[in-house]
């Protein structure tokens, strides 16, 4: 199996032995395959393109074509474990009611999410005048699945409104490395920013 | 990902038929003394019997799913469109069996067989079967294979019902259940579509309280309405409006202003309720319809489904069709929701298809692609 991307690696390392697993918007299942093969974790991916679902049926994972945006009403209060949301929570109609949901249905939340207030996507949009695209955004503004941009103040300004606590926070720059700008001021130089989250 | 390489049909195949001797309990409280199957296989089982799926089919199907029973057929078994080499039951790797459900009219003990203690045709006094004792006859055939258990059952429609009743009956008798277009019990709705189509076939004055054999009359009438109905809600609306739209029979001049066949929709329906009538036995498709309103396993377990599913150990795949109104999405998402409640192993695909329920039997690319991967994925675990 190919590595995992290094923001995955962190995930993964969040994620304890024998945990049950809800990954939202799973992609290809590569995250969850890892957790089933290396953390004995098991449970579900929900995937909404078509695409993806065959590739995680592929990786072997349990998916269901599913649309985060009608809400986690398929799954029980404290169901999971864990609830996973990988670079999704920016393209969902209500990020603040999946957050809701996502810790009504998992005991601890996995958030992570590409800061809009990056120096670089600033710098983009300040001097250049144009909606910034980067790597991690590399969507243009008129086909991005992406409709709720936020930053790292953003979201935890939010978490503090919902009264949810965060355990966790990795800020990560745009190779995935951890370097120490971003540790010093995450909202300026924290490409991808990681939470673990629970009800405060 | 599975990439069917080269497609060909499984080709020629020979029905087979396997007599049981002992006795069968029926749900019903009858007991069958005996009772035939007749099956079809495709592809090869191999030394440890680990390849074999078995194949359920729906209301009006039979044994023979795949291939032509002569060179020059015209048409193919019923599930050519997934079974064959490449195709998502591939023969090259899988051995796929096929049997005509008990009470059928093409091989299996049914209406149409000789009953032993009379000497005379069962006709209307053939028990009514569920999808119960289907299951039970059809573990007599894996034993009569060898197959202690199969890689997976699967089914579209009633197919998929049946899948779904092995999981939950012989939970250690199968790998995988791959449930299609299906439905954990039908609705109002259904079981009125089901009683209107017996109604059409009781209410003909051929069909003698379904003693027609004796005077060599059969419920022609009847059974071409139920199956006209059956048509129509197999299809939907718009796969209608794309074969036949308004298309006229008679494209000269202006309508005839009788009740003769104006439109090409009712040319085509009436072609296939008098074909269907040289094909099908009138009893058996009421006691198939009666099977189909009977199941829901949940009734057993006060409605809770995923208590009725709690013994399972299969891993399912479910999939569904966007435009079939007779077995919604929202079915097969009710079979997912109670897997999921009960902590199962499931998968769930919704098929953009404009097909209606008839999509199931149709080469439609993604239907083709996701079923082929699980599929894939079955016959790695199996390692074939």
């Amino acid at each position: 199996m190919s590595p995992l991307r290094a923001d995955l690696e962190i995930v993964a390392n969040w994620v304890g032995r024998g945990d049950r697993v809800l990954d939202l918007g799973c992609g290809d299942g590569r995250l969850l395959r890892y957790l089933f093969d290396r953390r004995q974790a098991t449970g579900y991916g929900l995937e909404i393109d078509p695409d993806g679902i065959t590739r995680s049926l592929a990786n072997g994972i349990n998916v269901i074509e599913s649309d985060i945006d009608e809400g986690l009403s398929d799954f029980d209060t404290n169901a999971f474990d864990q609830v996973i949301l990988t670079q999704t929570l920016q393209a969902v109609q209500r990020p603040d009611q999946l957050l809701w949901e996502m810790l009504r249905v998992g005991r601890t939340g996995i958030v992570t999410f590409p800061n809009f207030a990056y120096y670089r996507l600033r710098w983009h949009l300040a001097v250049k005048g144009r909606m910034p695209m980067s790597h991690a955004l590399s969507y243009a503004w008129y086909e991005t699945p992406n409709i709720h941009f936020c930053t790292i103040d953003d979201f935890e300004a939010l978490c503090e409104q919902l009264s949810i606590h965060i355990i966790e926070r990795r800020v990560l720059s745009h190779d995935y490395k951890s370097p120490r700008l971003a540790r010093w001021m995450p909202n300026l130089f924290g490409e991808v920013a990681l939470y673990r989250i629970c009800r405060a | 990902m599975a990439a069917p390489a080269e497609e060909t049909s499984v080709g020629v195949i020979v029905p087979q038929t396997v007599h049981f001797d002992e006795p069968l309990a029926l749900d019903s409280g009858r007991v069958l003394p005996g009772y035939t199957l007749a099956y079809e296989t495709y592809g090869t089982l191999n030394a440890d019997a680990s390849n074999a799926i078995l194949v359920c089919h729906a209301l009006s199907g039979n044994h023979h799913a795949a291939g032509y029973h002569h060179a020059g057929e015209r048409k193919p078994g019923w599930w050519e469109a997934c079974i064959g080499p490449g195709k998502p039951l591939d023969t090259n790797r899988f051995f796929v069996v096929c049997s005509n459900n008990l009470g059928g009219c093409h091989g299996s003990t049914g209406p149409t067989s000789i009953d032993p203690e009379t000497g005379e045709l069962y006709g209307a006094d053939f028990p009514l079967v569920t999808v119960r004792d289907w299951v039970r006859s059809q573990a007599r055939l894996a034993d009569h294979l060898g197959v202690a258990r199969w890689a997976a059952v699967a089914g579209g429609s009633l197919g998929g019902m049946q899948a779904m009743q092995w999981a939950i009956d012989q939970p250690e008798r199968l790998r995988h259940a791959v449930v299609i277009a299906a439905a954990p019990r039908l609705s109002a709705q259904n079981i009125a579509f089901n009683e209107v189509a017996r109604q059409a076939i009781r209410s003909d004055p051929d069909f003698q309280d379904g003693r027609y054999a004796a005077t060599g009359d059969r419920p022609r009438t009847g059974l071409m309405l139920a199956r006209m109905l059956g048509h129509i809600t197999y299809l939907s609306e718009a796969a209608m409006g794309e074969k036949f739209g308004r298309e006229r029979r008679d494209t000269r001049g202006g309508y005839h202003y009788n009740y003769d066949v104006e439109f090409e929709v009712e040319s085509y329906l009436r072609y296939q309720g008098e074909s269907f009538v040289d094909r099908f036995d009138a009893n058996t498709y009421l006691l198939m319809t009666r099977a189909l309103d009977y199941f829901d396993p949940a009734a057993a377990t006060d409605g809770d489904l995923s208590v009725a599913l709690s013994g399972v150990t299969a891993p399912f795949f479910v999939a569904s069709f966007t435009s079939d109104w007779r077995f919604p999405p929202a079915a097969s998402h009710e079979i997912v929701r109670a897997l999921l409640d009960t902590d199962k192993r499931v998968s769930y695909a919704e098929i953009r298809a404009n097909h209606g329920h008839d999509a199931f039997l149709m080469p439609v690319p993604r239907y083709r692609e996701v079923f082929s991967t699980y599929m894939q994925r079955i016959a790695e675990e199996v390692g074939v």
